[in-house]
């Protein structure tokens, strides 16, 4: 299985050019950790690595069928149970074991749960259960341990390192140390300077 | 040199300056003279008498009316296939044009009606048509309007422009089904160019010569403006990020 | 595909609204219309059919700009547009969804109400025939203008702006199918090309929906 790898990446949000010059490996087994103050564009990073928006500039390798995107809105419906919520995305990608994700994530009590009534870091887990039902190796994960309580995290790394030891790869947004094994990218030396990226034909100094 | 040389704002920008201003006058040349000529030098109709001569506006606003379609049509396609900016901002600088054309096509439609049918308005397939050309614009204008980021509502509104005309072309159809469903034989048909006489013919060209530069010298001036925004656009853009 | 289709359909009916709203928005534009024209039947029979479709018509629109944006908001759409499963069958799955829940249910009420507007007998079966085959072409359309402004914060007017007049064909041909069965007329023709709009609108909108989508995704 080969790893995930960008060359040359550069992303835009709304036209406007964030990050550029990004170029990265990540091996299969490995995790990777990107840091940055809010905004610098990590989200959008991540939307880009998923495939869900183009890069401005460069290529990301492999494409979006081994990819599992995980963000804060998690696409959990409030009036569906958790169990239900959990058996649809995991006949959308036609592999998981609802029990076990549910018990990874110490769920299976509230299986029966309509999804609005969790609380915070209920919901939370149910959303990174998913990712253990999409049977993809490469997980991409936006802030996934926010509002989770410290125990959660735990088991939330538990969860991270087993999916690693599989031969998986994880690339995280966090500035939450979770204890796991990660290369680190901080985002800050990649920012865009005005200028230096052509992102829009109507910025350059022709135009009279 | 291929034509593709003038997807570039700067080069587009560079060679409209100059065809602007010629353009521009050759469109008021000919419609000052054939607008000229049609009305006070050609004879009244044995039929309709001065009325006819509402011709002169009303054809060349009707034909330009559809004609913006298509050359919105065109140009959304060029900027969906090779992603020229210039392309897809002339779609945006045609719509407004193209739908004061159908106004003016509709509003002198009545004007004419009213002595010659004795109603300012009829469900005639041709006139619901361009009632419905009307709302089509107005739709694409809004669509334009509504989004914030340039380059996702030229691509929104392109897609828009391609459903939109297969969705034109069937109400043409169907409106031509409907009014023959409803009232059997009396139609009002508005077919003048077979039976317009020479006399009457010349003049109407040299008009919609008139209408068609006029078109394009509107559209291209407009379409500097719109290359201006997205400049102004990208520079404040450039401006917050520093 | 199928999935959508039955988690959408479990969705509307835990949440309530769903087909409920949209039928008793149709019941009351066809109480409302006697109050502007009068209560005579002799002048109500003659426009029931076409005031049935615009009825239909109007209550089709009322639930479109939540067949994505609720999706949306709450990233699943990111999430299907990630699943293995092509964009197309997202949009061809959400216009179903959309059709059986409010497209059926009208169609199935309209003969219903028709009677309120005093509609004579044989035009009872044709116009549930006609909303029945023209419906979906709503749903469709409905469903690629959704898609257009399922990026803007208040589409909702702008939806209807858009999708109205792509409507005429549909309306054109559905009226008329209802129209001549209530005259006992001969109908074949608009019927089939009903027909004809709605089979083109199942094979080529949803590739413009999913198009939409994916810009809006961005």
């Amino acid at each position: 299985m080969s790893g995930l790898a960008a060359r040359d990446l550069a992303v835009a949000r709304g036209g406007v050019p964030l990050l550029a010059g990004l170029s990265f490996d990540v091996a299969p087994g490995s995790a990777l950790v990107l840091t940055g103050r809010n905004g610098i564009g990590k989200t959008t990073l991540l939307r880009t690595l998923a495939g869900l928006q183009p890069p401005l500039v460069g290529e990301v390798t492999p494409g979006g069928d081994r990819i599992a995107y995980g963000a804060h809105a998690d696409g959990m419906k409030g009036t569906l149970t958790v169990a239900e919520n959990l058996a649809f995305w995991a006949k959308m990608h036609g592999a998981g074991d609802i029990a076990a994700a549910l018990e990874a994530f110490q769920l299976s009590a509230l299986r029966d749960r309509a999804a609005q009534h969790l609380s915070a870091g209920q919901r939370r887990r149910l959303g990174l259960a998913r990712m253990l039902l999409t049977g993809r190796p490469i997980w991409l994960l936006d802030e996934p341990t926010v509002s989770l309580d410290r125990d959660s995290v735990l088991r939330f790394a538990d969860a991270v390192r087993a999916h690693l030891g599989g031969g998986g790869i994880a690339v995280l947004a966090s500035h939450v140390d979770l204890g796991i094994e990660a290369q680190v990218l901080e985002l800050e030396a990649f920012r865009v300077r005005p200028g230096t990226v052509q992102g829009d034909v109507f910025a350059g100094e022709a135009v009279e | 040199m291929s034509i593709w040389t003038y997807a570039n704002p700067a080069k587009f920008m560079a060679t409209t300056a100059r065809a602007v201003p010629i353009l521009s006058l050759l469109a008021g040349a000919c419609l000052l003279g054939g607008l000229a000529w049609g009305f006070f030098f050609t004879p009244d109709d044995y039929r309709q008498g001065a009325t006819v001569k509402i011709i002169y506006l009303h054809v060349p606003s009707a034909l330009m009316a559809i004609n913006a379609w298509l050359m919105m049509l065109v140009a959304s396609l060029i900027w969906l296939v090779r992603r020229h900016h210039v392309s897809a901002l002339a779609a945006k600088a045609a719509a407004p044009v193209g739908v004061t054309m159908t106004l003016i096509a509709l509003v002198t439609g009545a004007v004419w009606g009213s002595p010659m049918w004795g109603t300012y308005w009829a469900w005639d397939p041709r006139l619901t048509s361009f009632l419905i050309l009307f709302l089509f614009y107005i739709g694409y204008m809004a669509l334009w309007s509504a989004i914030e980021d340039p380059d996702t509502a030229a691509d929104l509104t392109s897609v828009l422009c391609l459903v939109g005309s297969v969705f034109a072309i069937l109400s043409r159809y169907a409106v031509n089904f409907w009014n023959q469903g409803l009232h059997q034989g009396a139609s009002l048909s508005l077919d003048k160019e077979e039976n317009v006489a020479d006399v009457f013919y010349y003049p109407l060209l040299v008009c919609i010569a008139g209408f068609v530069l006029l078109f394009v010298a509107l559209v291209l001036a407009r379409t500097r403006t719109e290359i201006r925004a997205r400049r102004l656009h990208a520079l404040q853009l450039r401006e917050r990020m520093a | 595909m199928i999935r959508i289709l039955a988690r959408d359909l479990r969705l509307a009916v835990r949440a309530g609204g769903g087909f409920g709203l949209s039928l008793a928005f149709f019941l009351i534009v066809v109480v409302l219309v006697p109050f502007a024209i009068g209560p005579e039947t002799a002048r109500l029979s003659p426009i029931a059919p076409g005031v049935l479709w615009i009825g239909a018509l109007l209550a089709c629109l009322l639930s479109l700009d939540r067949v994505f944006a609720l999706d949306r908001e709450d990233g699943a759409l990111d999430l299907l547009a990630t699943a293995p499963v092509p964009l197309e069958g997202v949009a061809l799955a959400k216009a179903a969804a959309h059709w059986l829940t409010t497209g059926l249910p009208l169609s199935l009420a309209a003969p219903f109400l028709a009677v309120l507007l005093g509609l004579p007998w044989p035009g009872h079966p044709w116009l549930c025939v006609s909303l029945l085959v023209g419906t979906p072409a709503l749903s469709l359309i409905g469903t690629f203008g959704a898609g257009l402004t399922v990026g803007l914060k208040r589409g909702g007017l702008l939806l209807s702006l858009l999708v109205l007049p792509l409507y005429v064909p549909t309306l054109i041909f559905g009226a008329d199918v209802a129209r001549r069965g209530a005259e006992g007329l001969d109908l074949g023709a608009p019927l089939s090309l009903l027909g004809a709009v709605t089979a083109g609108c199942v094979a080529l909108l949803p590739f413009a929906t999913a198009a939409a989508l994916r810009v809006n995704l961005r």
